[in-house]
């Protein structure tokens, strides 16, 4: 590559920063270029764990993958031939990231993103380049484009845009400006009334740039393609110059249409800051009109104001075309890169069915909702953690009396000792210095059948005897004769009708207070009075009661019978004493963990071993 | 984001206080007070924690940002407390005209006075790539008539000064070489490591035991270097204040809008110019911006001006509305008095990145709201722009046009950018 260019078309940059639409914005340009190889090598994510990951991109309607790297050493180790690297760091850290790209030795042009560098920072960056021979391109830019070669980062927006500014494919025009806003205006400008951009470049708006105008403008000077020169200056600063010194000494000698702005701070008050950092003048020689007056002087194409502008690049690009100077560009159709689903999606295009049906939440508002309740109605309201498990369990708002037998239920099973498997396992995995989850779900992992099973087991079996119409006396005999079990929810180990359990009391208390009605509460103590008779301690038990309870709260709520099988069917009840004896089984893994008690290990003693 | 001014007050206790970790020997009296029309009023406790004050001769001036101050009769000098008394009470609270600005004076700066004869000249700036000590013997109020009398001399960037040969470039300080030297030396490394600017002091003198005392000082900070500095002026808990000139009041709705510029990444500045004006921007871009503005001083409508302003590096739809609504509520809240059409010029090029459809669903949606308040202020609107989504957010502005009966004329990229400003005014 000629020393007077930056980039051309096998030009690769290392990105830094993770900045993933600019990226795919360089290779849409590339793919519309016709580009042979991606003009991004690497990509520098300092936050990254792993020293090398991959980011995944579109080239055309293909995916390719471009390799992150945690550090630029890395990366230019693994890309030497990757000469530029455009920095997208914060204005914090872009200081030393400029730094180490300007002191490798393989990166030539560093392209400095972020707005607001301390002066002092941005000139220091100047005197490496100086010394080393490297270039910098902002602080503070978009940056800039070679038409159907090269284009940094956002330069340019759209590939909508690239098209209608023909940038890719270069034309004669070399441009420059301060303002990258005004850079993208006037590549479709030029492109209006010449033959389009053959290269662009904002060079930022503040008081040190790392390359000044003049110093692209030497670089267009000595490329052959470019046949004239347009440049946008402001207000502030004495970089324009530079300009009027290379036009009188001949090192310009290529038409120049220049305008500089500004030129309204006259009538405005004194000390207002115009958009640019750089843009105040600081003398009478900075101001627009001087230096407006002084470039005309030196023999470039001024125009009255700006809105002439767009008039006298056309005339200037006429004349170079009647004196043969414009050789006539190969016109192509560029390939067309495919939309984006996500941008096709917003526009109507496409459909495409969805894999998830959700029916209890929303996460994509403002507010996350529980079946359509806000959660800051549920905070505000302070709602129970009984009417928080009716939104996402039932998708209903349950009445008071329904929320309070849920939350009675959550603590009777919360805990039953240590020594029952729920507990015993949690206790066991924590001491064998597992995690809480682990040591949680290994005690969860026992509830089924034999443990916690008894309140789902007589929810059904006492469900299934109303339905069936037993009495009392044909339901015992069922349970005996056909499914030869103990029925589920009778019977205690110390408990009896003289010494009753107060935990049954209660919550009999409570159905008969508030539930309007109570079926199989009823129809279960009429069951009880049976076994009791036969051996005192076959009592209703805590299980039993729970289950069947349930199965009342149900009766008394606004669900149809269809509705009530979908509950059990569900599983809600298993749910009710999973939720509840987790606070329990936590309890214990803390306590074990507390004591950093150690592997528990049965003793010999307890196990009797047999040859 | 540029180079700010400070307080006289604040830029002599601060490099007070930085200069003697390169210049030891420097020792500086420390006697340095402001007073207020609020303190004035406490006069006995302001003398009270500055108990100097009944001792010392004293000097007050204002600190208010602008120069000049002697030949405005401005400036106390060998003073008892008594007549400070006096002096404060007569100059604060008054109104003053600095250029053609008017404002009222609010801040004395009160020092010890020097008794001195000769009055030295210094001063640091910066270009890109050195840094500049001026110097000279004949500092004070003569120093610009005196100009080609002050020695210039060029510290290229990254020099260490410490082995830096000053002396060689500053002949004949006679017998006051080994303190100047140390001072000049101490005040660049003071300059340099806290990201100064900008910093003059005339003139300084140097009492007959070889003290140097600064007399008069102005300083600049570059203000992006804040973040460098959290142990000195940039303490985010305790900044630094960097004063608006005197005459200028920041009002509320530029304040609006400096607090949402200081929360987003993207930027948006604001200035109103001219409450009455009939033509108000809303620009995206901080090139773009100055080019309208040209355009319409260019025109001749300078003084119909309502306000320079940008918006630029996409800022989100919310604060793109609010910034609209502000503007609108400007340019609607007094109809012309002679009932005269206004002009609200949506302009800019063609973006980059800030996408055309997410901002101007902000702008539409301020429309939308205040439509009632823009008819009955007669107010037109142009639009201009390019950028992603163009088509899209175009139309919006169209559509919004069309519900609301608010006259909105909407341009696309292929008429000039600034056009819609000649369309706009020769339709008057």
């Amino acid at each position: 590559m000629e020393s007077y260019k930056l980039f051309d078309k096998n030009t690769q940059a290392i990105i830094y920063g993770f900045q993933t639409r600019p990226v795919q914005r360089m290779l849409d340009f590339d793919f519309v270029c016709k580009r042979k190889k991606p003009s991004v090598a690497a990509i520098i994510r300092p936050t990254q764990t792993a020293a090398i990951g991959y980011h995944k991109v579109f080239w055309g309607n293909k995916e390719i993958v471009i390799p992150i790297y945690k550090t630029l050493a890395l990366a230019t180790k693994k890309h030497p031939k990757a000469d530029m690297m455009i920095n997208f760091s914060s204005f914090r850290s872009s200081y030393p990231t400029s730094k180490e790209a300007l002191e490798s030795d393989t990166i030539r042009t560093v392209v400095i993103i972020a707005e607001g560098i301390p002066e002092r920072l941005s000139r220091d960056l100047i005197r490496i380049a100086r010394e080393r021979g490297k270039f910098i391109i902002g602080p503070a830019t978009v940056g800039g484009i070679v038409a159907g070669n090269f284009k940094i980062g956002n330069t340019a927006g759209t590939l909508e845009n690239i098209i209608l500014s023909k940038l890719y494919r270069p034309g004669s025009v070399g441009f420059v400006s301060k303002s990258g806003g005004m850079s993208n205006e006037m590549n479709f400008m030029i492109s209006q009334c010449t033959n389009g951009i053959y290269e662009g470049i904002a060079i930022g708006g503040d008081r040190y740039p790392g390359s000044r105008l003049i110093d692209h403008l030497l670089r267009y000077e000595a490329n052959p393609e470019i046949k004239m020169l347009v440049v946008l200056g402001e207000i502030g600063g004495t970089d324009e110059y530079a300009i009027v010194e290379a036009m009188k000494n001949g090192s310009i000698k290529k038409p120049l249409v220049i305008w500089v702005t500004g030129t309204a701070a006259k009538i405005l008050p004194q000390g207002l800051q115009f958009g640019h950092a750089g843009a105040m003048a600081g003398s009478e020689k900075e101001t627009a009109d001087a230096k407006n007056q002084a470039l005309r002087e030196a023999g470039a194409i001024v125009p009255d104001s700006y809105e002439d502008l767009d008039k006298k690049i056309k005339e200037t690009f006429e004349k170079l075309k009647k004196e043969g100077k414009i050789v006539p560009i190969d016109e192509f159709e560029p390939p067309k890169v495919p939309m984006d689903y996500s941008e096709a999606q917003r526009l109507g295009l496409v459909r495409r069915p969805t894999s998830v049906i959700v029916t209890i939440s929303d996460d994509r508002g403002d507010v996350p909702t529980f079946a359509g309740v806000g959660l800051d109605k549920i905070i505000k309201e302070n709602k129970s953690i009984g009417y928080v498990i009716g939104l996402l369990w039932f998708k209903r708002e349950l009445p008071e009396f329904a929320q309070q037998f849920i939350e009675i239920v959550i603590k009777l099973t919360a805990d039953h000792g240590p020594a029952v498997s729920g507990a015993h396992n949690a206790i066991i995995t924590a001491r064998a210095g597992k995690d809480l989850m682990s040591s949680l779900a290994s005690g969860i992992l026992t509830i089924g059948p034999r443990f916690g099973g008894a309140i789902s087991n007589a929810a059904k079996y006492f469900r299934e005897a109303l339905q069936k119409r037993m009495t009392p006396l044909e339901f015992i005999n069922y349970m005996k004769n056909t499914v030869q079990i103990n029925i589920p929810g009778i019977g205690h180990r110390i408990k009896s009708v003289q010494n009753p359990d107060v935990r049954v009391q209660l919550l009999k208390e409570f159905v008969f207070k508030n539930f309007s009605k109570h079926p199989h509460l009823d129809y279960a103590l009429n069951v009880e009075k049976i076994t009791t008779s036969k051996r005192n301690n076959l009592i209703l038990n805590v299980d039993g009661c729970i289950g069947i309870c349930f199965l009342d709260l149900l009766e008394n709520l606004d669900f149809t019978s269809e509705e009530i099988e979908d509950v059990i069917y569900s599983e809600a009840l298993n749910g009710l004493f999973v939720l509840g004896r987790s606070i329990g089984m936590m309890g214990h893994v803390f306590d074990q963990k507390r004591q950093r008690a150690g592997l528990f290990r049965e003793p010999w003693d307890q196990i009797l071993f047999i040859d | 984001m540029a180079q700010k001014n400070i307080y006289e007050y604040d830029a002599k206790k601060f490099v007070a206080s930085q200069l003697p970790n390169y210049f030891p020997e420097f020792n500086y009296h420390g006697k340095l007070a402001v007073i207020t029309p609020e303190k004035l009023a406490n006069f006995d406790r302001f003398v009270a924690e500055n108990p100097w004050l009944k001792t010392d001769k004293l000097v007050a001036k204002p600190d208010q940002l602008f120069g000049k101050r002697g030949k405005a009769n401005l400036i106390l000098l060998d003073a008892n407390l008594e007549q400070l008394k006096k002096f404060a009470e007569e100059k604060l609270d008054q109104e003053l005209k600095i250029g053609n600005i008017k404002g009222v004076l609010n801040r004395l700066l009160i020092e010890p006075y020097i008794p001195h004869e000769t009055e030295y000249y210094m001063s640091i700036t910066s270009n890109r790539y050195n840094d500049l000590i001026h110097f000279s013997f004949e500092g004070g109020i003569f120093v610009e008539e005196n100009w080609d009398k002050v020695i210039h001399i060029p510290i290229p960037f990254g020099t260490n000064i410490e082995s830096f040969d000053l002396e060689t470039k500053l002949p004949n300080l006679g017998k006051f070489n080994d303190v100047l030297i140390p001072f000049i030396k101490g005040l660049f490394q003071v300059y340099c490591a806290q990201d100064f600017a900008f910093l003059e002091i005339n003139p300084f003198a140097i009492t007959e035991d070889k003290k140097i005392v600064p007399l008069d000082l102005k300083a600049r900070l570059d203000d992006t270097a804040a973040f460098l500095h959290i142990d000195t002026w940039g303490n985010p808990h305790n900044p630094i204040e960097f004063p608006i000139g005197i005459g200028q009041k920041m009002a509320k709705e530029e304040g609006l809008i400096k607090d949402l510029d200081e929360k987003t990444g993207a930027s948006l500045k604001f200035q109103i110019l001219n409450r009455d004006g009939r033509i108000w921007t809303m620009v995206a871009g901080g090139g773009a911006s100055v080019v309208y503005t040209d355009t319409i001083v260019d025109l001749g409508y300078g003084d119909e001006l309502g306000n320079y302003g940008e918006y630029s590096g996409n800022p989100s739809r919310e604060h793109t509305e609010i910034y609209a609504q502000n503007i609108i509520d400007l340019i609607s809240t007094n109809p012309d008095p002679q009932g005269r059409e206004k002009y609200l010029i949506i302009g800019g090029g063609i973006a980059n990145f800030t996408d055309v459809k997410a901002t101007f669903t902000g702008i539409v949606s301020a429309i939308r709201k205040s439509a009632y308040k823009l008819k009955n202020a007669n107010v037109k609107i142009f639009v201009r722009r390019g950028g992603p989504n163009e088509k899209q957010g175009l139309e919006l502005m169209k559509q919004v046009g069309k519900e609301t009966g608010v006259p909105i004329e909407v341009y696309d990229r292929y008429t000039h950018m600034t056009r819609v400003v000649s369309i706009a005014l020769n339709k008057n």
